[in-house]
């Protein structure tokens, strides 16, 4: 069998998955290190007739894609750093209006412009907690081409079975490492299809009332159910309200439809855990330099594992709470100054040993930077 | 249709004053969609934040009540990606000028087939009577105590310098011809701007010497003009309404129809 082997880089191997998830429309605006994802866009999209624009600024292109998935289109637009903090209002509108759509961000040095070309971690807690007020997201991540594919088509697969944004977390290492990418042959790979309603024409649709699931069936814009979407409280119909018990029903439904799944939709990935002494938490670029220590460290007999974080948001909780109750020593391996440190702590039986091992200044962290945080730990000296 | 067959009796009453002069735009909407004779299922209307966009939930279209300033924004991706439907965005003037001044230019400069209705009372009403970019000068405003000392936006030439194909200026007095040049606007292949002056008496009015609503709708007949009118070379501060600009230039979604065809060709 001749297998389609590819030799990409990380944002290439996120559209050729995006466009195998069924990506019908691109929207967005130039920024580094996320260009290149609108580049190939541009050149992709219209030769399956799919749609790409660039838009005036990073807000339109976030806006825009809300808009063609109302309309029966799978959505996604890309940026970095400052594009993601403009793009916040507009991720919580789509949260309000259980609009499915993929945000790619690749993380680069901040805050502010920072580091355009560096890597970095520090958006974590702002895929989080970006947009304001209660509310629950999804946010995957991945350490290289294949997880990037991976991880793509699996952001568009929840977007469409929760109906809400689903933020796809990569840093600059990971979209510009140039390695091989096997691509999955057609059906391969799940893709989940837009739950449309089966409520027929002439018959009230409900376009918020969730079916007993918990599921939200859609209907398109231009079909002929018309009902109205807007980022106010609204009730079953989609008409704003203030009535404290549709508030609350809403609010509820808003959250428990992701945090109620977080088993469903948690992924992780493990390397020689089982038996770990020192585990070590990573994900995204991190979890290639703490991969490369465990290898090393297992060669010379010493118990190391590797827990990886494929979803970040919901937190993995069990995943984790599993493999660091058993472990000696968890050492959080991140880019940032302790973001998914402080989840780890939080699930951890105890968390005191829990350690963090970092890089913040725009290279990338290095074997050493473990390695001098386990001689701290082991009480050898820095 | 009546125009009771358009309209969500269910979510009425409305949330406009008494005197405000949206209802009467709405209406003129709906009187030109009938005309037309569109069907409501092609017909998608987007608005923002303010007054004016409260006019997406009365309205018994595809509606979308977007974020303040974006509409235009979500307009774009709905019409890129589903050409064939009918687009209107009704937007206040503090969306459409201020906080969504970019996404207005760059429609124009598209020429994307959108009919963006500004309905322009002068201020910020849905927060209570702040000065907006069309409050004029020497004006009051809640946050304008003593005057304001800022300069209103040229609307209908910020539009055609954009790039619009169709422009247009009317008030709530003239409602015949605001029928007309919605059914226009609409019609228009191509991204069509009206400016509808729209009364806010509760906000603007109370500070700025109008008595009542009516006071502000005859202000609308004894300042404004029919464009290129005499009475305008003998008082140079009259408004002028009508029809500025209607032109035939390529429009975006049939442009980029072509761009579809040809990258097709290489497959």
């Amino acid at each position: 069998m001749k297998t389609n082997i590819r030799f990409v880089q990380g944002n290439e191997a996120c559209v050729e998955a995006a466009l195998y998830a069924g990506l019908d429309f691109y929207a967005g605006y130039p920024i580094t290190p996320s260009t290149e994802i609108a580049e190939l866009l541009s050149y992709r999209l219209p030769k399956r007739g799919g749609k790409f624009i660039q838009m005036e600024d990073e807000i339109a292109s976030m806006c825009a894609i809300i808009g063609a998935s109302l309309t029966g289109n799978k959505v996604m637009t890309a940026t970095s750093g400052p594009g993601f903090s403009l793009k916040q209002e507009a991720i919580g509108f789509a949260v309000m209006t259980e609009t499915p759509c993929v945000i790619v961000n690749v993380q680069r040095g901040g805050p502010s412009s920072g580091l355009p070309t560096s890597v970095s971690q520090g958006d974590v807690m702002q895929a989080r907690w970006g947009t304001h007020g209660e509310h629950a997201i999804i946010t995957l991540t991945a350490s290289n081409n294949q997880d990037v594919f991976a991880m793509t088509v699996e952001a568009f697969n929840l977007s469409e079975t929760f109906r809400t944004p689903v933020i796809l977390l990569f840093d600059e290492i990971v979209a510009h490492t140039r390695e091989r990418l096997i691509m999955p042959e057609p059906g391969e790979i799940h893709v989940v299809k837009r739950l449309k309603t089966s409520v027929k024409e002439g018959t009230d649709y409900h376009p918020y009332l969730p079916r007993e699931d918990g599921r939200l069936p859609m209907s398109d814009f231009g079909h002929y159910h018309r009902y109205n979407v807007t980022g106010l409280m609204h009730d079953m119909w989609g008409f704003p309200s203030t009535n404290p018990e549709i508030v609350y029903e809403l609010m509820h439904h808003l959250v428990d439809k992701i945090q109620g799944h977080t088993r469903e939709i948690s992924m992780v990935k493990e390397f020689l855990v089982d038996d770990a002494e020192v585990l070590l938490v990573s994900y995204g670029s991190s979890a290639r330099t703490a991969l490369h220590v465990v290898e090393n460290r297992r060669a010379r007999g010493e118990r190391f594992g590797l827990l990886e974080l494929q979803s970040l948001w919901p937190f993995p909780v069990d995943a984790v709470r599993k493999r660091c109750d058993a472990a000696e020593y968890v050492i959080v391996v991140e880019m940032n100054m302790g973001q998914i440190l402080h989840e780890v702590k939080k699930v951890a039986d105890n968390p005191n040993k829990v350690f963090l091992a970092n890089q913040i200044n725009g290279s990338f962290i290095a074997p050493s930077d473990i390695l001098n945080i386990m001689r701290i730990i082991q009480g050898k000296g820095a | 249709m009546a125009v009771r067959d358009y309209i969500r009796e269910r979510f009425f009453p409305h949330i406009w004053c008494p005197g405000c002069g949206h209802g009467t735009i709405m209406g003129s909407m709906i009187r030109a969609i009938e005309k037309l004779g569109i069907e409501k299922n092609d017909i998608v209307v987007v608005s923002g934040i303010g007054c004016s966009s409260r006019i997406c939930g009365y309205l018994d279209f595809h509606t979308m009540h977007t974020l303040h300033g974006r509409a235009l924004a979500f307009a774009t991706g709905v019409k890129l990606s589903r050409p064939e439907l009918t687009l209107l965005v009704p937007m206040g003037d503090g969306d459409a000028f201020a906080i969504g001044g970019n996404h207005l230019i760059h429609a124009a400069r598209r020429n994307i087939d959108i009919t963006a209705i500004i309905m322009d009372n002068n201020i910020y009403g849905m927060t209570g009577g702040q000065c907006s970019p069309s409050t004029g000068y020497g004006d009051f405003a809640t946050t304008a105590p003593y005057r304001n000392i800022d300069r209103p936006f040229d609307l209908v030439r910020l539009a055609m310098g954009a790039g619009a194909s169709f422009v247009a200026r009317t008030t709530t007095y003239h409602v015949t011809s605001m029928i007309k040049i919605l059914e226009q606007a609409i019609t228009h292949k191509g991204f069509s701007v009206v400016q509808i002056l729209s009364q806010c008496p509760t906000y603007f009015g109370r500070r700025n010497n109008f008595a009542s609503a009516v006071d502000m709708i005859k202000y609308y007949k004894t300042h404004t003009t029919p464009i290129g009118s005499k009475e305008k070379e003998k008082n140079p501060d009259l408004i002028e309404r009508g029809i500025f600009l209607q032109e035939e230039r390529p429009e975006y979604c049939d442009e980029y129809s072509k761009i579809i065809e040809k990258a097709s060709e290489g497959r």
